[in-house]
Formats: C-alpha cells, sequence, structure tokens
C-alpha cells in the first residue's frame, strides 16, 4: 500500500522556543487507512498535525526541520510540503490536505454557504456545481436528511455534532487527498461522537486520514495504524491491534494500560 | 447582605429607567409652550428668530389697539447675529402682544430645520469619513499587526480616544479648518471641517471597540477558514466581519451617537449661522451648538424653543440607535 504522506526525521521549535517540540519525528500516513495519534496531553501530536497542512505557518517564526512529502496527484514521486514558499501553493496544499478541528467551526454564514465556500474560494462559480457538491458532501457527511429542509439557514443554528459533521463536509467538499482530525470530537457528546467515528471508518474508502484523539478506545476503534508520542518523540509506530495489543516499548504499554497519561 | 446587594444592584439599575423618564418629562414640560406656539410646523421652519407680520382678523384688531399704547417695537434686522436676537425677542415674546402701529401683529418665528439638517449631515460626514479609517485600523491591530506593534498602538489609540472634545475644536478652528479651506476652498469654518473633525474625533472610538470586537473571532475559526484555503483578506471578509458584525455595528453606533450629540468640537467649527449649507464648504449649524450657544441669553419662549430643540436632539438620537438596534440586532 502507497503511503499518501511521509513525515520524515521532523524536528519543529515554536517561535521563541529553545526546544524542539517534536524531535525527529518519522511517520507514515497509508492511502485509504486511518492513522491516529495517541499520547498525554503535550506530547506534541497537536503539533505534528498541525505541521501537515502548514498551519502553523500563520504565526511565523516557527521553524522545521526534516521533510513531509505528499505524494503527487498523478502518484508519481513525492513533493516535500517543507520546501512550499509561496502564499498561492500554502493555498493549494490546505485544499489538497483538509483539517477538522477539535470544536465545530461553523463559519457565520448559511449551511449552503459553509460547504460551498472552499469551492467559491477555488473559482467555482456556477450554482449547479456547486449545488451538486453541497448535495454530495452533505450525504457523504450523514448530514443531508437532516440539512436539506435548511439549507439557506445560518450554519451556527445546528447542534454540536450537526455542527462538526458540517465542517467535515465542508472539507470533503474540497476533495482532499488527507483529511487531519484534531480530536474532533472531544467537545461532543457520545452520540455524536459515535455518529463521527462512524464517518470517518466510511471516509477511509475514499481519503486517506489521520486523528489525533485522546481517546484510546477511539483510537483503538477506528484506526488501522497508530503512533504514540511523548514528550515530542513518537515511541512506537505499528498497526493498531499491535499497539494495543502486544505493544514493543514499555511507555507505550504504561499508558496504553493506564498507568499514566 | 446577600440581599441588601441585591437591593442595590436592583436600585442602581432602576434609577437608569427613572433618570430617562425624568430627562424626558422635563423636556417635554419646558419645551412646552413653544411646541404650543409652533407645533410640527418647527420641523419644516428654516428661519430662525425671524420677525414676521402676522395678518389679524378686525375683532383682534380692535383689542389689540388697546394694548398698543407705548409698547416699544423692535424689528430684528439680522437674524444671523442670533445672541443680540435672543435678548430683544424675550421682550417682544413674552407679552406676546406687541404690534407695530400698521396694525399688524408680529412675532418670532423659530425653526429647527437648519441645525436639524446641519446635525443629520455633519454626523452623516462624519461616519463616512470614520468608518473605513476606523475598520482599517482595527483589522490592523487585531489581525495584520504583529503583537509588539499592535499593543503601544493599541494604547495610543486608547489615549486618543480620551481626548477632551474642546481641543479637537481648537485644533479644527486654527489649524485644520484652515488647511480644508486651502484644499477645498470655502470658509475655514464649514460643514465638511464639522463633519471631518467629528469624523476624526469618533475615529478612535469606534476602531477601539472594533479591534475588541473582532478579537473574539476565535482563532481555530479563522485557522478553520485558512486550512480550506482562504487568503487573509477573504477570512477578514468572509469569517472575521460576519463573525464579529454585532460588535462593530454596535461600536459604529455608539460613535454615531456621540457624533451627533457633540456640542464643543462642532462649536468652533461648524459657524454657527443659521443658513443651509448650500455647498458642503458653507457654514451651517446643528442641534447641539444652538443650544450651547443661546442657552446663556435665552427665557421665557426663546429658552423654551431651546427645550423644543433639545428634545428633537434626544428623540433623534433615540430612534437611531433604537432602529439600528432592532434592525441589526434582529435575532440575536
Amino acid at each position: 500500500m502507497k503511503n499518501m504522506m511521509e513525515v520524515k526525521d521532523l524536528t519543529f521549535t515554536y517561535s521563541g522556543a529553545s526546544e524542539p517540540s517534536l524531535k525527529s519525528i518519522s511517520l507514515p500516513v497509508e492511502k485509504n487507512k486511518v492513522t491516529a495519534l495517541i499520547g498525554p496531553s503535550g506530547c506534541g501530536k497537536s503539533t505534528l498535525l498541525r505541521g501537515m497542512n502548514r498551519i502553523h505557518d500563520l504565526y511565523p517564526g516557527h521553524r522545521y526541520e526534516g521533510a513531509i512529502n505528499l505524494l503527487n496527484p498523478d502518484e508519481k514521486g513525492y513533493t516535500n510540503i517543507l520546501d512550499i514558499k509561496k502564499e498561492a501553493e500554502l493555498i493549494r496544499l490546505r485544499q489538497r490536505v483538509g483539517m477538522i478541528f477539535q470544536k465545530p467551526t461553523p463559519f457565520p454564514m448559511t449551511i449552503f454557504e459553509n460547504i460551498a465556500y472552499g469551492l467559491r474560494l477555488s473559482g467555482v462559480k456556477k450554482r449547479a456545481d456547486l449545488q451538486e457538491v453541497v448535495e454530495r458532501s452533505l450525504r457523504d457527511a450523514a448530514l443531508w436528511e437532516e440539512a436539506k429542509d435548511r439549507l439557506d439557514h445560518d450554519a451556527r443554528g445546528l447542534s454540536g455534532g450537526q455542527q462538526q459533521r458540517l465542517c467535515i463536509a465542508r472539507a470533503i467538499a474540497l476533495k482532499p487527498e488527507v483529511i487531519l482530525f484534531d480530536e474532533p470530537t472531544s467537545a461532543l457528546d457520545p452520540i455524536s461522537t459515535l455518529a463521527i467515528e462512524e464517518m470517518i471508518s466510511v471516509l477511509r474508502e475514499q481519503y486517506s486520514i489521520c486523528i489525533v484523539t485522546h481517546n484510546m478506545q477511539q483510537a483503538a476503534r477506528i484506526s488501522d495504524y497508530t503512533g504514540f508520542m511523548y514528550l515530542g518523540e513518537m515511541i512506537e509506530y505499528d498497526q493498531t491491534d499491535t499497539i494495543f495489543m502486544k505493544p514493543s516499548q514499555k511507555q507505550t504499554e504504561d499508558y496504553i494500560s493506564g498507568r499514566f497519561g | 447582605m446577600e440581599l441588601l446587594f441585591k437591593k442595590i444592584a436592583q436600585l442602581s439599575a432602576s434609577l437608569v429607567f427613572v433618570i430617562l423618564a425624568a430627562t424626558t418629562v422635563v423636556l417635554y414640560l419646558s419645551a412646552k409652550p413653544a411646541i404650543q406656539e409652533f407645533g410640527a410646523g418647527f420641523f419644516f421652519e428654516s428661519r430662525w428668530a425671524v420677525e414676521e407680520k402676522v395678518e389679524l382678523s378686525p375683532a383682534e384688531l380692535s383689542e389689540l389697539e388697546l394694548l398698543e399704547a407705548d409698547k416699544s417695537t423692535f424689528i430684528s434686522d439680522d437674524f444671523i447675529e442670533d445672541e443680540d436676537d435672543f435678548i430683544m425677542d424675550d421682550e417682544d415674546f413674552i407679552t406676546d402682544d406687541d404690534m407695530e402701529s400698521d396694525s399688524n401683529e408680529s412675532r418670532i418665528v423659530y425653526g429647527a430645520l437648519v441645525p436639524i439638517v446641519g446635525t443629520i449631515f455633519s454626523t452623516l460626514i462624519a461616519m463616512l469619513f470614520s468608518l473605513p479609517i476606523a475598520m482599517g485600523i482595527a483589522v490592523f491591530l487585531s489581525e495584520i499587526a504583529p503583537s509588539a506593534l499592535a499593543k503601544p498602538v493599541g494604547v495610543a489609540i486608547e489615549l486618543l480616544a480620551s481626548i477632551p472634545s474642546i481641543i479637537y475644536g481648537m485644533w479644527g478652528l486654527f489649524y485644520f479648518g484652515p488647511f480644508i479651506a486651502d484644499l477645498f476652498g470655502g470658509n475655514t469654518v464649514s460643514l465638511l471641517v464639522a463633519g471631518l473633525v467629528l469624523g476624526i474625533m469618533v475615529i478612535p472610538f469606534m476602531a477601539a471597540l472594533s479591534r475588541d470586537a473582532i478579537t473574539t473571532v476565535p482563532d481555530m475559526l479563522k485557522e478553520s477558514a485558512y486550512a480550506m484555503g482562504a487568503t487573509k483578506l477573504e477570512v477578514i471578509k468572509d469569517v472575521v466581519f460576519p463573525y464579529a458584525k454585532s460588535g462593530i455595528i454596535g461600536s459604529i453606533i455608539l460613535s454615531f451617537g456621540r457624533a451627533l450629540g457633540e456640542t464643543m468640537a462642532v462649536a468652533f467649527v461648524i459657524g454657527g449661522v443659521y443658513q443651509f449649507a448650500g455647498k458642503i464648504t458653507d457654514p451651517t449649524n446643528s442641534i447641539p451648538v444652538v443650544l450651547a450657544n443661546s442657552f446663556a441669553e435665552s427665557s421665557g419662549l426663546s429658552l423654551s424653543v431651546l427645550f423644543y430643540l433639545a428634545l428633537i436632539l434626544f428623540v433623534l438620537s433615540f430612534a437611531v440607535i433604537a432602529i439600528a438596534k432592532l434592525y441589526f440586532l434582529r435575532g440575536k
């Protein structure tokens, strides 16, 4: 199976910090698989994720070393996204590598416009095209039945779980190659969490997914591969079953069994 | 203790309504003679303190002739010099029965149209001028400037907002007015100068409040827009402004209210003449300026006229804020 993304020896230092927050991290994100990142708070898993679409670069002064390779659209060879300098290319990167955040972040506009927003940014103007994508994205995000009658309502009127599904619909409307989830269910109730998890396992058929989660059961339920991080280092990366059944590192085992973290 | 605290808080809150009601009642009662005298025509009358001859019926005439005897007559000759007028008006008006020898009664006419129009236009000019600049400052401080720059500039803006308005007035009269007159021609005191000085005055106010509103936009929301491939401009236009809309509109309403009632700064630079500004560079007048300039020399009906004018300003400010709140913030 091909790797969609490959993080190689990534060292990342926040602006003004003397110590790096990520130390020589390597991580593959396989195509059409779910890769989970687990670890205690402050271990750097979100920092790593935010490097993978270079959202860090919104704030100046952070330093990267190493490489994050993204499979080219023609599937021949990789491009190191850390080499990107131009704003326009960064924007293109973020459309190829979508991101879902800890809390639902509906834009202050209608449900329809929320989904259509990314397309409008990339220059799609025809109403019919937009309509088609909005419907398809909402169906993929299992939100169509609930939202179809109120597409012209403010998206902030949806419930928390619906808002998060809206954000996922918004991300997949752009047909990204990779979707990054940064603790997507940490602000949701158990039922909404379950809905998101089910959706992720369906989305896997079309997208490559990397998810950061605090919830180990969640990682065990939905991921194919799991990386355990601790204090800015990747302690262990393997198939999820292996990580949870017989991890090779003592630290991983301690964390999995709840002895710390 | 708990109860006492509750009571005190309650009292403070109800005080607002008491003050509001008391102000309205006092304004209305004091304005009543003028309201009865001029009625709604006050709004559409552009003359101020001008003598007008009134045709009277024969019955009234005969009655008045008896009173005519030793009344001194006065013809106001120059309505621009309103201060002089007012003193005379009192003599004229309190008795309300003096007349000229040709058996026509004359009365002094007051109309609010010039100051109303002057107030509205100077405020509109101020808003048109300050809105884009204040928004630019607010966006720059909250979204674009690095924090090392945003903090000191932010403090400077807040300091500017606290400068007493009379200082803006003096600056406007001695420096800014001549500068504008050089630039656009016309007078050194004019509707344009008043509007611009007002605008400059409310910029820091509006900018500081709008910046506060914009900084409430969650970083995560902005990041998710960037994560969709938005540029900075698109994030500001599509996410930041709509999200902070109610706060920004609030800052505009407050600034509008401030500009509407501003007295000292405008008094220096608007000219204080009772005529319409045919050109934007002509001098005219505004309600608070009329009030401030005339109170000292007024009594009786001419004082009541000022209260009528004050009531109009009061209702105008109230209406602007009420309409803006209802229109922009509905559904909140």
